[in-house]
This record gives C-alpha cells, sequence and structure tokens, in this order.
C-alpha cells in the first residue's frame, strides 16, 4: 500500500483550496492511502474542513504555540518526524509548499519532485520545465520516500463529503529559534483568490498606470473575476507582486482568462495554459498571446474594456 | 559580517525557444546561448550591494558544472565577485547533489550568508536553497524581495501569495532571491579585463566528498500539449456574445 501524507496549507480559518487539488493528485496513486497533516496554532476549524474532503483516510492536528506561523525551518522537523510512517508526502506548489518542502526533502535525504502535474504509476510522474517548454517523465527510487510539490493548476479539487478520522498528535521535534515572523502585509481585497478563482482578468503594460488597472477592477467586480498581471506590469509597478501570473509567479486554470494589453511572452503563458477559454484583447493583431487564444478581438483596451463592461451589463 | 557566498547556476539563455529532441531523450543544447541564470544574477548583485555600502566583506561565486561554466564565472567576478570556485563535473546535478555540494564549500568558507536566485531558469526546481540551508541546518529565507542587514540578523520581505511577509534570522542563514529586489548591473568592459585576473579555484565533486548520483531517473521529455489557435471576433458585441453563449460570463 502506498500512503501519502499531504501538508495542508492554511491561515488558521479557512484550508486552502490548494490542498483539496493535492488530495486529488494523491488519489491517483495507485492503491494510496491519504493523510493530511495540520499544523497551526489551534487547527479546530480547518481539520473539520480537511476531514470532509472525499478520498481522505485521516487528519493529524499538530497544534503548537510555535506554529502560529508556517515558517520552513520550524515545519520541517515536524513534518520529518511525522513522515516515518509514511511512503510519499505531498505539499502543494505554492508559496508555502514551495519554501517547505525540499527542507523536508533535504531533511529526510531524499529528492523532490518539484510541480508534479501528473501520476503515470506510485513512484512515476510528469512534471514541467524551462518555463512548461518540455515535459520530463520521472522515475524515483520506491526503496525511498518520494517528496512532490503538486502543481494545483493540473488538478480539479477534491469533492467534499468524506468523513476523515481526526487525531491530535504531539510530534517530538525540537525547534529553531533563529527563525522568527515579523508580519505581513497582504493585498487583501473582497476579490475571488486569484489562484482559485474560476475567471481571471488579467492586464499588461499596456494598462500604462497602476491609476488604469481601475479599470480592470471594475470589470472584474461586474463579472465576480479575481485580477492578475504579467510580470511587465508588476515590475512596472502598476500591480501588486501577488497578483504576478506566469513562470515565476502563480500558475492558474480558471473556466475563463481574459488577457488584455499582455503580449504573452512564454513565461506568461506558461502560468495560464490550463485556462479552459483563454481571451484575449491587444491592439497588437500579431501578438504571440493570439496563437494560444481561444477567442482574440485586436483592439485599444481603452475603448474594449469599458465597452465590455457596459455590453456584459446589459 | 565578513563573507557571502553566491551560488551560480550556468542555464539555456532566458532567451533561447526551447525544442525538445525528437527522440524524447532531452532538450536541444547544442551551440545554444548560455548564460547565469537571471535570479542568481540578483542573487549576486544583492550581495555586491552589501559589499559597497562600506563593509569589508568578501563575495566568492560558487558554481557547480562542466569546465565552460568558467565563462558564467568569468561573469560573476565582472560583476564585481572578488573570487570564483568552479566544481567540476560533467554529471547532471540534482538539486539535493548540488545542496550537498555548497554544503561542503561553506563548511570550508564559513560565510555569514549565501545567497541563490530562488529557482533556476532550466529544471525550474525551486529547491537548492531550501535543502542547503535544512542540511546546513541555518535559517532560510526564500522569495526575498528587500534584505536589511544589521547586527548578526538579516530581516528579509519574502513574496508570498498573499503579498508580502517579513521574517527575521540570524546569521548564517541562506537567502533566496526574487525577482524586484534588484536590477542588476550592466558589466563593463574594464570590468572583464580585470575579471581575468581574479582567482578563479577549480575542484571536483570527488574532492568535496560528495557522491552525487541519480535520484530522479527521467524517462523521457517531450514537447507540451499545445492550445490550438482559436477565432478572432470582430467586436466587443460579437465577443460578448459568443461568452454569454459559452456560459462563461
Amino acid at each position: 500500500m502506498n500512503k501519502v501524507l499531504i501538508v495542508g496549507e492554511h491561515d488558521g480559518k479557512t484550508l486552502n483550496p490548494a490542498t483539496a487539488k493535492c488530495v486529488t493528485c494523491a488519489s491517483a496513486i495507485p492503491d494510496a492511502e491519504i493523510t493530511i497533516a495540520l499544523l497551526g496554532k489551534d487547527t479546530a476549524a480547518v481539520s473539520a474542513q480537511a476531514a470532509a474532503l472525499a478520498g481522505v483516510k485521516s487528519v493529524l492536528r499538530i497544534d503548537r504555540a510555535e506554529n502560529e506561523h508556517p515558517l520552513a525551518a520550524l515545519f520541517a522537523p515536524q513534518l520529518v518526524a511525522l513522515a516515518a510512517d509514511f511512503t510519499h508526502v505531498f505539499g502543494p506548489s505554492t508559496s508555502f509548499g514551495k519554501d517547505l518542502m525540499p527542507r523536508v526533502a533535504a531533511l529526510l535525504g531524499v529528492p523532490q519532485v518539484s510541480d508534479l502535474m501528473a501520476v503515470d504509476a506510485a513512484f512515476r510522474f510528469r512534471r514541467p520545465i524551462y518555463a512548461g517548454n518540455a515535459i520530463v517523465t520521472v522515475e524515483a527510487d520506491p526503496a525511498r520516500k518520494l517528496v512532490a510539490t503538486v502543481r494545483v493548476a493540473s488538478f480539479e479539487a477534491a469533492k467534499t463529503g468524506g468523513s476523515a478520522a481526526v487525531e491530535t498528535k504531539s510530534v517530538s521535534a525540537a525547534l529553531p529559534s533563529h527563525t522568527r515572523y515579523v508580519g505581513a502585509k497582504s493585498g487583501s481585497t473582497d476579490r475571488p483568490d486569484l489562484q482559485t478563482a474560476k475567471r481571471v482578468i488579467s492586464g499588461g503594460r499596456a494598462l500604462g498606470s497602476a491609476e488604469n488597472f481601475k479599470l480592470l477592477f471594475s470589470l472584474a467586480d461586474k463579472i465576480g473575476a479575481a485580477v492578475g498581471a504579467s510580470r511587465a506590469a508588476v515590475d512596472a509597478g502598476y500591480a501588486a507582486n501577488e497578483m504576478q501570473v506566469g513562470q515565476t509567479g502563480k500558475i492558474i486554470s480558471p473556466d475563463i482568462y481574459i488577457a488584455i494589453g499582455i503580449s504573452g511572452a512564454i513565461q506568461h503563458l506558461t502560468g495560464i495554459k490550463d485556462a479552459r477559454t483563454i481571451v484575449a484583447i491587444n491592439k497588437d493583431g500579431e501578438a504571440p498571446i493570439f496563437e494560444v487564444a481561444d477567442l482574440g478581438l485586436v483592439g485599444d483596451l481603452f475603448q474594449v474594456v469599458p465597452e465590455l463592461e457596459r455590453l456584459i451589463g446589459g | 559580517m565578513q563573507k557571502i557566498m553566491v551560488c551560480i547556476k550556468r542555464v539555456v539563455d532566458y532567451n533561447v525557444r526551447i525544442r525538445v529532441k525528437p527522440d524524447g531523450s532531452g532538450v536541444m543544447l547544442d551551440g545554444v546561448k548560455m548564460s547565469v541564470n537571471p535570479f542568481d544574477e540578483i542573487a549576486l548583485e544583492e550581495a555586491l550591494r552589501i559589499k559597497e555600502r562600506g563593509a569589508n566583506i568578501e563575495v566568492v561565486a560558487a558554481s557547480i558544472g562542466v569546465a565552460d561554466t568558467q565563462q558564467q564565472l568569468r561573469t560573476a567576478l565582472a560583476m564585481g565577485a572578488d573570487r570564483a570556485i568552479l566544481v567540476q563535473t560533467d554529471a547532471a546535478v540534482e538539486p539535493l547533489t548540488a545542496a550537498q555540494t555548497f554544503l561542503a564549500l561553506a563548511k570550508k568558507e564559513n560565510p555569514d550568508l549565501i545567497f541563490l536566485g530562488k529557482q533556476a531558469i532550466d529544471d525550474d526546481a525551486n529547491q537548492t536553497g531550501q535543502m542547503l540551508a535544512a542540511i546546513w541546518e541555518r535559517p532560510q529565507a526564500t522569495y526575498a524581495s528587500k534584505v536589511e542587514i544589521s547586527g548578526g540578523k538579516a530581516a528579509v520581505t519574502r513574496e508570498v501569495d498573499a503579498g508580502l511577509e517579513t521574517i527575521e534570522v540570524d546569521l548564517p542563514a541562506v537567502i533566496t532571491v526574487d525577482l524586484r529586489l534588484n536590477e542588476p548591473r550592466y558589466v563593463k568592459l574594464p570590468d572583464i579585463m580585470k575579471a581575468k585576473k581574479k582567482p578563479l579555484d577549480v575542484t571536483s565533486l570527488e574532492a568535496l566528498g560528495v557522491s552525487g548520483g541519480v535520484l530522479l531517473k527521467t524517462v523521457k521529455t517531450e514537447p507540451p500539449a499545445q492550445r490550438q489557435k482559436g477565432v478572432m471576433v470582430k467586436d466587443v458585441a460579437e465577443l460578448v456574445e459568443v461568452l454569454k453563449k459559452k456560459g462563461l460570463i
């Protein structure tokens, strides 16, 4: 039997949807028994959410004051202790998982499969390299534990309706004091979360200013969409860093992605190619974004976007 | 603080269009332009800026790779690194092996800080810095967009999915850098000339006691599934009509 430990991501109140996607990925492993580990100060609420995911056998709560903030240096030794009973240890390919999982793998002395996008067999997986321009199939030694980060855009979220057993566990691991949480600044909005939104509108450098990004926010609010941005727009200071979509930003898979004033650099395309429908609006008819768009419109975004908002409303 | 080590990887240049070999054995690398991994350039730039703030700090650039990796280390020296170390090998180096190799160098060099790019743009693994910090038993601060050093500590602002997060780590520590930390300098011709005289030591995995080997076997390499080019609409009204018909808005 394959025993998969998934490191759940949460903010103390809500289980991050990336965790449900990791469950779907783990379910693709033959004969898998799935456990979710939740580290936090108080994981009562999120453990109930994790236990409701279909396909999960058990949920382990590791509640500890030091676990209030997800510091990799503190979480990793605890996960190493937990990993003893498992064949696979998975985390999401989010900033949380990407920071944490290699530290776990190295402490275990095993390799990591980053951005796992498909399961071919219990120890055989596919993952993208070169910004998604090539896909490699990799094989690991079944005699070793396998650590992976799951490319969440490649998997649907597991459904709810499960009723996993929840167990509170104490882990005896010495935690270092050399790493301390100071604070966070999030551009929290009432808009849907970019990584899990069904609809996403993104803007590029052609927007020209942070002020002009308001055009996109207005349209997004009309259709309940999240707002993203190209690297060029973020570098130029038009949009916040957490809005970046692409190779080094967020990899997303919404039902509809509307790219506005984005030319479509290969590094951006790698972040959106799992979108069901891509709509491109750009004044340059030769822009590479049109090569991947399902629907394209050549036009000036400053005319198109307000008109789009008006017509959608009508 | 006395010494900063910067780990650098030789990768296919950012602008090269990658093609997969027809037999699935890898990607075509013959004759393509190779460069310093862009994230590692940012890492080096940060180390140099700390040095230039007046402290008497030595900046050591280290890399693992084929003999030609000396070119990338010369670039690092031209940017301003004081000396360079190449761990020369023809074998493919996995992140865990890279981390073990840099650990061996760290034990010799005793740097106060190790900077790396957050990922290399070839394998996109995003692992080496975290693995190095783990086996060095030191703090890690990944995805840095701001680094402030004072009194044996570093306050690092990190780019995370929710926005920005700040953590404080005791030195020595490993910091991996994100895109917006700084803009690397351009190398000037006199600096390239000067770099030729700077020390570049060559060593090997064996000399450092690192075994290497294949932990993850690459079975095959394929091109990604291509999206089909769609249709062009003539105006906004038609776009809205199609989207409504598809139930997308």
